[in-house]
């Protein structure tokens, strides 16, 4: 028999019973619910069902937080955080509302938490539940129908995915993040190249990032079509889960320790699709497009539908008109309007000082929102001075929400205008009706606001860095 | 839920690939609890102008059907189920498209929503009017009848309107059995009611 992968291991110790047609049940360890899961609470409240594990029931009200105190939030707005507090108080499980201490977005509170650890199979009602990859956990976003049913009976059914371990070999070079990693194998490989695998990154480049960076690697593992994407617990993630106030102590953490310690793929374990990628080939990467696999080093120049097969001109044609962008021209001529550092992708503090970093000293010439992560993050950045940096470059510096990475609290980029974004999608309208979207990291989003175009970086950071 | 074996209807396509999820529903309308429909918000801002009247070209407004067929990656994105609702309450029940986000496509089988992948070529060639039955898994378009391939469960669960939880009942000796193996360490610490030891 051969060896087992990371992923094999973490699925067999989960499954509680197997069901013809291959698939399976599966037991879950953390459920975590936001605001959004309002139909799956309507679902059970109509069947009549109470919770099975309200201790590993976690909410948190990210999703339709306001994070701008100027702001009055909408009433629509208020009534989504009633009711999940009403559902909480209800069904008897911990919710997190905005002015708690513990307040963040869910893929970033969790883990700080401490509840996020290896090992898990943890599940939320959104689609970069993936985040947590990052800890060797098998963590997947779910719809409401799956989210009722795991509140029902803290188990889900699923269909085993393929296995797909994703090296990343070399070294980055400077000014390379993880959010450049990720937009570089979802542009190699398409926005379907993952589907129906469990990724598994590894090598040199994805051992050496931090464990932030790793959130950020596993966060956008969904864009390129995977069902979650993870990183073998080291060192590291121990030393980062360690003393949290939900982590394991005594001699459960002892226990944890020894079990943790088999999480990762057996020399002779075989995946259904091995990809390598030099590290050294990554360059500050930049999204053109209206998916995120339409993306290109920020040194490149937007394609030409002259110069491609009439198949794939159509939708060029069509994705630049939307964008406003002209065919051939270079992307570091690309003017933005406004720019957006926030999101469970890249506002993590390690996020906030890259980004404070280029910003130190100078103006942004554009309008923009720095939304911390969590609280935690907000009051780190506020201790570190980070804040300053930003509200003296002319930026707003708001509190903790999903805000303008989906638009629900009304926090939105108006109809035509262009926003460097550290977020995760640059659908049509995410950003709101019309909006024009350029994911990136943090560090050039920074770039971008001081010189009010999409910009190399690394011109930036000399003597800096 | 109620479930469905036959269908007979009217196309409609809608050939663009990539609709993803925030196309199928923006986000700004995922607050409306589900009673009050979400059939209006289906695919809202590519159906109607930045004044709110309806884009009489686009394929859904010039015409109706409970069968949409869409181009590739279609429902890639979010988790969000509301863009299942959408297309239900908008009286479509099947999308045929070359490739489906996963999310989407489990979301689609517990919302009575068929969903059926098939090659680019095969599609073009289906007729305006089609008869799909999930008991023989065809698709019949005039002379022709083609298969294709649905998992026995995802097939019960259409033809039933069943729910998953009915269907995870019978396990429960099995849930309870799994729950007793777990390590203490994965029961979170300074939690009410959790089985992990405070600091
Ligand atoms: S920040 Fe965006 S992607 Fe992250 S949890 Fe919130 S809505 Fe989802």
């Amino acid at each position: 028999m051969s060896g087992r992968t990371l992923f094999d291991k973490l699925w067999d110790a989960h499954v509680v019973a197997r069901a013809e047609g291959g698939r399976s049940l599966l037991w879950v360890d953390r459920h975590l619910v936001h605001e959004g899961s309002h139909h799956a609470f309507a679902k059970i409240g109509a069947r009549g069902e109470t919770l099975a594990q309200p201790e590993l029931t976690f909410g948190v009200m990210d999703h339709y937080a306001p994070v701008r105190r100027d702001v009055p939030p909408m009433p629509a707005v208020l009534k989504m955080m009633e009711r999940l507090a009403d559902n909480a108080a209800l069904h008897g499980f911990t919710c997190i509302a905005p002015e708690d201490q513990r307040h963040g977005i869910v893929h970033v509170m969790a883990p700080e938490q401490g509840l996020t650890l290896p090992g898990l199979l943890v599940v939320c009602g959104d689609s970069h539940t993936s985040t947590h990859g990052a800890f060797g956990a098998f963590a997947f976003g779910i719809g409401a129908t799956e989210v009722a049913h795991v509140l029902a009976t803290q188990t889900l059914w699923q269909q085993k995915p393929k296995r797909m371990r994703l090296r990343f070999d070399g070294a980055l070079g400077p000014a390379v993040t993880a959010k450049d990693m990720a937009l570089h194998w979802i542009a190699a490989l398409g926005t379907g190249g993952a589907r129906g695998h469990a990724i598994e990154y590894a090598g040199p480049a994805v051992e050496a990032l931090s464990m932030e960076a790793r959130m950020t690697l596993c966060n956008l593992s969904i864009e390129g079509g995977a069902r979650c994407g993870m990183i073998a617990p080291d060192a590291q993630t121990l030393a980062y889960v360690k003393g949290r106030i939900h982590a394991p102590t005594g001699a459960a953490w002892a226990e944890a320790e020894a079990d943790w310690a088999g999480l990762y793929s057996d020399t002779d374990a075989v995946f259904d699709t091995e990809v390598d990628i030099d590290a050294a080939d990554v360059a500050p990467t930049v999204t053109w497009g209206t998916a995120p696999d339409q993306a290109l080093p920020i040194t490149a120049t937007v394609p030409d539908p002259l110069a491609q097969p009439e198949t794939t001109a159509a939708k060029t044609r069509d994705t630049l008109e939307y964008m406003g962008l002209k065919p051939g021209q270079a992307l570091s001529e690309v003017t933005v309007d406004r720019i957006f550092i926030g999101s469970c992708t890249n506002a993590r503090i390690e996020d906030l000082r890259a980004a404070a970093m280029v910003l130190h000293g100078r103006k942004s010439v554009v309008p923009g929102l720095v939304s911390p992560g969590s609280a935690q993050v907000k009051h780190q950045a506020e201790r570190e001075g980070l804040d300053n940096v930003f509200t003296e470059a002319g930026l707003d510096w708001g509190g903790s929400g999903c805000s303008m990475c989906v638009g629900m609290n009304g926090d939105t980029v108006p109809a035509g205008q262009r926003c460097a974004s550290t977020t995760n999608r640059n659908y049509r309208g995410r950003q709101g009706r019309g909006a024009r979207t350029h994911l990136m990291s943090p560090s050039m989003v920074a770039a971008a606001a001081v010189t009010g175009r999409l910009t190399d970086v690394r011109m930036l950071l000399a003597g800096r860095a | 839920m109620r479930g469905w074996t036959e269908l007979e209807g009217p196309v409609v396509r809608l050939p663009r690939d990539g609709i993803d999820t925030d196309q199928l529903i923006p986000a700004r309308f995922m607050s409306t609890p589900r009673s009050e429909g979400y059939g209006d918000y289906l695919l809202h801002d590519l159906r109607r102008g930045p004044d709110g009247t309806l884009d009489p070209e686009f394929p859904l407004n010039a015409s109706r059907g409970p069968i949409l067929i869409a181009g590739a990656d279609f429902g890639t994105g979010s988790s969000r189920e509301a863009a299942v609702y959408a297309l239900v309450d908008a009286g479509i029940r099947a999308v045929l498209a070359p490739s489906f986000g996963d999310i989407f496509a489990a979301n689609a089988a517990n919302n009575g929503l068929l969903t059926v992948a098939l090659a680019e070529k095969t599609l073009a060639a289906l007729r305006p009017v089609l008869r799909i039955d999930l008991v023989s898994r065809s698709i019949v378009s005039g002379p022709t009848s083609l298969r294709f391939d649905l998992d026995e469960v995802t097939a019960q669960k259409l033809i039933n309107g069943w729910d998953d939880i009915d269907l995870t009942r019978a396990h429960q000796d099995a849930i309870s059995a799994h729950r007793e193996t777990i390590p203490a360490w994965v029961w979170p610490t300074c939690v009410r009611g959790g089985k992990g030891a405070p600091p």
